[in-house]
């Protein structure tokens, strides 16, 4: 066990084995809380907003998501923001105050659910296999990316950290199911906090503060935000406006936040409707500050690390382990080093949760073995939690054989986010969708996105300069998933509109609380302003927009 | 069947800060001046225990004293 690049001692081994005990320990205190399968899948509609709040914005927090946004950091600057303020908060403000009673009043249990209720039996199947496909897939590319992350911090064969961690999620979620999840994710979160923050401060300080950090960069491009984004001549790292407000601000985070299981199942896991709704903006708060412990790390890598991104020198993605290795003492460095390693069983473990809810309620139970008792169904979850685990360990293994296999599927499964949410939203606000038109509506739009997505090598304006390069390598990889994702929901929207026209949609009786024209008008209780969620996501609207505003007018 | 009550998160979030927060502050006041030196000679042990350490305070002043409301309702319907 050596060849790693961290020196940990005692304390650093003491922090993180005192971390993996007690998650093993809330696990067999979890259990005792599951008596149904409804505990075991939706924590029984029971907790709190502040915890399904947190365990919301931790269920992203995944270590793909920190060293991937740090890796953003130090590639693409300032503008990296985009990916939090634009292509994250609003998405979750409309989320809680917009679309959050058609999910918890109609009392569905799933995503997947809503779509049969709302349109038929296809699209609900269609949508529930593509998602379980999807989570075991990312829980593998989730266990192999830490696997390597570990290889390279400690020295550990792949293997060895695929498999023990894979162990240690399957321990707590098959003993406690959600409540396992949401309360290691609401833990995780301060521990990563804690991780993250003395690497910020301490690299702030080598670098002499953010006026420090700007001089040592020595590139205003790096800072800049919304400069150079016309459309037609871009010059920003991040392609022009249309494709990062339509694409990332609206069809690419609003398929993530609004239409993803794996996120809208925190939210349903909340006591009643004012706490689910309150769900998503609490989580924003805290998400909107995350660039500072993304992002600066990642900006502050390029001064401290030489030769970070540069051909030979580490890649963008160890920004933060570097600095780890670089600035952090003995004792930090082991909450760190728990925190990113909690990150990445978070990640999957909310893969995991939601890949088990979407296989026993919207597989087994519907398609395969209807009508038994609800322990039977308890038992199903809890054996095809082991079941999912053990093919995500082996689609990690898969991955660890094709080395840029996690971008070709994050990539392709942000195809199947973009139709699901035209679907969602289309068949939401109107009421003349007809069942069919979402299953052809969803069909269509993937195959669209995919087919973008290659078309887009051989157009000059997604290459800096509009210059086509022949080998495809300079192009901005970004903006082409950007407009991918607006071709998936444009196609997905016309073939939805064209289908409704010709085929039979649902009388309104069975669509009651289930779109916008039929939603329920009786007026909600009064709440004190601090608990309204039309006030808190003003509220965080508006912190987001004065820092963007800020950011252009600083830099 | 009653349904048995889970624990209280903040009871655990607040014991686990505390005891990550004593350790590393003992850990900062220990530490050598190799160690100070790799943080640019910010005692970031000391720091980051003292923070821990007030955040697991909060959270179990917050468990003794505010609403119970740190863990699943009981649903009567149940």
């Amino acid at each position: 066990m050596n060849g790693g690049t961290l020196e940990l001692n005692a304390l650093d081994w003491g922090i993180l084995a005192f971390y993996f005990g007690i998650v093993v320990v809330i696990g067999v205190l979890a259990r005792r809380a599951v008596a149904t399968s409804s505990d075991f899948f939706l924590s029984g509609r029971s907790l709190p907003a502040w915890i399904t709040g947190l365990a919301f914005v931790s269920a992203n927090l995944g270590a793909l998501e920190i060293l991937g946004n740090a890796a953003n950091g130090a590639e693409y600057g300032v503008a990296a923001v985009h990916f939090y303020w634009l292509g994250a908060i609003p998405a979750m403000v409309v989320l809680g105050v917009v679309l959050m009673p058609f999910y918890y009043d109609t009392g569905v249990h799933s995503v997947p659910e809503y779509l049969r209720r709302r349109f038929n039996a296809p699209t609900h199947f269609l949508n529930a296999l593509i998602f379980a496909i999807a989570q075991v897939l990312i829980a593998g590319v989730n266990l192999f990316a830490l696997a390597l992350v570990i290889r390279s911090l400690l020295g550990w064969q792949l293997w060895i950290s695929i498999v023990v961690s894979a162990a240690f999620v399957l321990t707590y979620i098959t003993l406690g199911g959600l409540f396992s999840a949401i309360y290691t994710e609401v833990l995780q979160f301060f521990i990563i906090l804690a991780g993250l923050l003395p690497i910020v401060v301490i690299g702030l300080h080598q670098v002499g503060g953010f006026d420090g950090l700007y001089d040592r960069i020595g590139d205003p491009a790096l800072f800049r935000t919304w400069e150079g984004t016309a459309a037609g001549s871009w010059s920003n790292p991040l392609g022009d406006w249309i494709g990062l407000a339509m694409g990332e601000g609206f069809v690419l985070s609003f398929g993530y936040w609004a239409t993803n299981f794996a996120e809208v199942q925190r939210t349903l896991s909340a006591k009643d409707l004012s706490a689910a709704r309150r769900t998503p903006i609490i989580g924003a708060f805290p998400k909107m500050f995350f660039p500072l412990l993304t992002i600066v790390p990642g900006m502050i890598a390029l001064v401290l690390v030489p030769r970070l991104g540069a051909e030979g020198g580490p890649s963008y993605n160890d920004a933060i382990p570097e600095l780890m290795g670089r600035l952090l003492p003995n004792g930090v460095l082991g909450v760190a080093l728990t925190g990113l390693l909690a990150a990445f069983m978070a990640g999957m473990a909310a893969n995991v949760s939601g890949f088990n809810a979407v296989f026993t309620y919207d597989l087994w139970k519907p398609y395969v073995v209807r009508g038994r008792s609800d322990g039977y169904y308890l038992k199903v979850g809890r054996v095809v939690t082991a079941a999912g685990i053990a093919a995500s360990v082996g689609t990690a293994f898969i991955a660890a054989g094709y080395s840029n296999i996690q971008d070709y599927i994050q990539l392709l499964f942000s195809y199947f986010n973009s139709p699901l949410f035209a679907t969602f939203i289309i068949g939401l606000f109107w009421k003349r969708t007809t069942p069919w038109a979402a299953f052809w509506g969803i069909i269509t739009g993937t195959a669209a996105a995919a087919i973008a997505h290659n078309a887009a090598y051989s157009i000059p304006y997604f290459y800096p300069g509009g210059v086509l390069d022949p080998t495809g390598e300079s192009i901005n990889a970004q903006m082409v998933n950007f407009y991918s994702a607006i071709a998936a929901f444009l196609v997905d929207a016309v073939v939805m509109v064209l289908v409704s026209l010709v085929t039979k949609p649902r009388p309104d009786a069975e669509l009651t609380g289930l779109v916008w024209a039929l939603r329920d008008r009786a007026p909600r209780p009064a709440e004190v302003w601090w608990r309204s969620p039309v006030v808190l996501g003003a509220l965080a609207l508006a912190v987001v927009v004065a820092m963007s505003v800020g950011l252009v007018l600083i830099y | 069947m009653p349904k048995r009550r889970i624990f209280d998160l903040r009871v655990l979030i607040g014991a686990v800060f505390a005891i990550y927060g004593v350790a590393l502050g003992v850990a900062g006041l220990l530490d050598d001046p190799a160690s100070l030196a790799k943080a640019g000679g910010l005692p970031i042990n000391l720091w980051t225990g003292l923070g821990m350490l007030a955040l697991g305070v909060f959270f179990l002043l917050w468990a003794r004293f505010g609403r119970d409301e740190g863990r699943p309702e009981e649903t009567p319907d149940d």
